[in-house]
């Protein structure tokens, strides 16, 4: 809905030619003054990362390079000290990605059949199966962390990258049966009433019918899983700590303590790398970053 | 025997496969229904039991929630998700409206504006957090700036400010979720009737007060569902605060989530953490029950004008 382009009408379009033209005028003023306040944070700190640090603690983050160079980025990937280890942020990094793409592929595994089961099979008591899987979307994650640290500690997953895998995969199949069940139920019940005819069972009728109609929302589920995984820091922080962590956790840690020598320019450069992957999936996927976002919203 | 046991055993896998969309929900049933029913309890009967650094489940009463109530810094942090609450999701919805009605008027590159608008939700509030401190910290962000370019007495120092501290937060996290407002609010833009449109301007209404008596009045259930997940949004904010202020100066910024955080993991009240959990809960069904309530009656009374 979201991504109609085309209008009936135009508001603009009243009074005389002059009037037309300033109120168009006044439009990409304030477009472009709102734009320039949601891209100059993150443009600044991506100029920082370039600098030397002697020159942003001498002048601040919001000022013009002198010179520029690129050996902070090296630094922040490889070699800079979070907490003790010296491996840079890519050891955070790879975390995160180790912890977010099974995490992803297995909620959306799981949304997908789940949903086909819950819209297309009738069965008794189905809508408080739903509603008990949705309730999962709500819940506050500050309800779930004491028995999450107990259920991990009893099964020898705490802090493991494994843990936090578990504990996204079981929170994310809320969200991904909410999507796929929405989507599914819109497909045509005469469809599978036919094939069940045919002498299709549940399977077959999900390989043949529902998966080839299942990529939009593949994508949107893929989208909301991945970024919002990704993006996840109290259970990264909860449930591991030290090399274990998530890279959310620990930019925290390097950043919030308040003791030691900044090093603004390697520190900028971590927070680039830890926005980046998102940002570029985002960017890629932006329709179905704003269709996941609506019909997880309003439904 | 042979013969048998085949057409025995092609019985029971029938029998079986015809209960497949339910076997199928097994596995999700059971991890949901401890995720969601038995977590909360046990989470519930902590709050009640006489743990503090570790569990210890015997019965305790409802002594921490008194206790709860009668720390400041408790109090503290919910007089902040109030406010905090309550211009965020005022500001977001305020900015984003504009935001919507601005690209809605057949600019061009509208996919450019949009995705700009919208991509701080795609980043997390980690990164939005230590991003906007710098920009915020007087030695390193805009006051430092101002003071450069020559405005040497230029002071903005909200973040270390204990009275504007919180609306360094508001103002972050409506940076943060204004696009959300703008992407719903614009899909209502364009799902209103462009008969109506015109007959007001036929009318001779001028475009804003088009927007203001027309417009935006037929499209309030979207206005009401993004309160809504705001709201939630408002009473789950954790990452923010620790990102932007880690809830000082002092506890000027501090929020109920972190107070929770604290009480579990920092100072060893496992109990009394537990019960602000689950004020957070309660919190949150006072938002989303009686929108339930009210979503699934207005389904009804749709069902029933229309036949």
């Amino acid at each position: 809905m979201a991504e109609v382009s085309h209008q009936a009408y135009d508001p603009l379009a009243t009074g005389s030619k002059t009037q037309q033209a300033r109120s168009r005028g006044i439009v990409y003023v304030l477009l472009t003054f709102f734009a320039l306040l949601y891209l100059s944070p993150l443009l600044i700190i991506f100029m920082n990362t370039f600098r030397p640090l002697d020159e942003i603690v001498r002048e601040g983050f919001i000022s013009v390079p002198d010179s520029l160079s690129l050996k902070y980025w090296g630094e922040a990937w490889g070699s800079f000290c979070i907490g003790g280890t010296c491996e840079g942020v890519s050891r955070y990094f790879s975390n995160t990605l180790l912890m977010t793409i099974p995490a992803t592929i297995f909620s959306t595994a799981l949304g997908l059949v789940n949903g086909y089961a819950l819209s297309k099979w009738r069965f008794k008591c189905d809508a408080w199966v739903f509603g008990l899987i949705t309730l999962g979307v709500f819940l506050p994650a500050q309800m779930t962390l004491l028995p999450w640290a107990f259920v991990l500690g009893q099964i020898g997953l705490s802090n493991t990258i494994m843990g936090l895998v578990l504990v996204h995969t079981v929170q994310g199949t809320s969200f991904t049966t909410l999507f796929c069940r929405n989507y599914f139920v819109a497909v045509p019940d005469d469809l599978i009433k036919a094939a069940r005819i045919d002498g299709a069972g549940f399977w077959r009728i999900f390989r043949r019918i529902m998966l080839p109609l299942s990529p939009p929302i593949v994508i949107v589920c893929v989208i909301w899983q991945f970024t919002g995984i990704w993006n996840e820091f109290l259970f990264g922080t909860v449930f591991t700590s030290g090399e274990n962590q998530p890279i959310t956790a620990a930019i925290v840690a390097f950043s919030g303590s308040g003791t030691g020598e900044r090093h603004y320019n390697v520190e900028a450069a971590s927070v680039i790398f830890a926005a980046l992957p998102p940002l570029f999936i985002y960017v890629l996927g932006g329709k179905y970053f704003v269709r996941g976002l609506t019909s997880g919203a309003v439904k | 025997m042979a013969r048998s046991s085949k057409p025995a055993a092609q019985g029971l896998f029938q029998r079986l496969s015809g209960w497949t969309p339910q076997l199928v929900l097994v596995p999700t049933l059971l991890a949901a229904f401890v995720y969601v029913v038995v977590f909360s309890l046990w989470t519930l009967w902590i709050s009640i039991s006489q743990s503090t650094l570790l569990p210890n489940m015997a019965y305790g009463g409802f002594g921490e929630y008194a206790a709860l109530w009668q720390s400041k810094r408790w109090i503290v942090a919910y007089q902040n998700l109030f406010l905090f609450g309550t211009l965020y999701v005022l500001g977001s919805l305020i900015v984003g409206t504009l935001l919507a009605i601005l690209i809605d008027q057949r600019v061009k590159f509208e996919s450019v504006w949009r995705t700009i608008f919208l991509y701080p939700l795609a980043i997390s509030f980690i990164v939005t957090g230590t991003v906007w401190r710098w920009i915020f910290h007087p030695q390193t962000g805009v006051e430092r700036a101002l003071n450069d370019l020559g405005w040497i007495s230029a002071q903005f120092d909200w973040i270390t400010d204990r009275d504007m501290a919180l609306y360094v937060v508001v103002f972050t996290g409506i940076w943060h979720a204004s696009g959300f407002a703008m992407a719903l609010v614009l899909a209502g833009l364009r799902s209103v009737d462009s008969d109506l449109i015109k007959a007001a301007q036929i009318d001779g209404a001028s475009m804003a007060r088009t927007y203001r008596r027309v417009v935006l009045p037929t499209i309030w259930p979207i206005f009401v569902a993004v309160t809504v997940v705001l709201l939630q949004f408002a009473i789950k904010t954790y990452d923010l605060v620790v990102a932007l202020t880690q809830g000082g100066p002092g506890v000027a910024t501090t929020v109920p989530a972190i107070v929770v955080y604290d009480l579990m993991f920092q100072r060893g009240q496992i109990a009394q953490g537990a019960a602000a959990a689950v004020m957070i809960l309660v919190a949150l069904a006072l938002v989303l029950v009686p929108y339930l309530i009210w979503s699934i009656w207005r389904d009804k009374q749709g069902k029933r004008t229309h036949g």
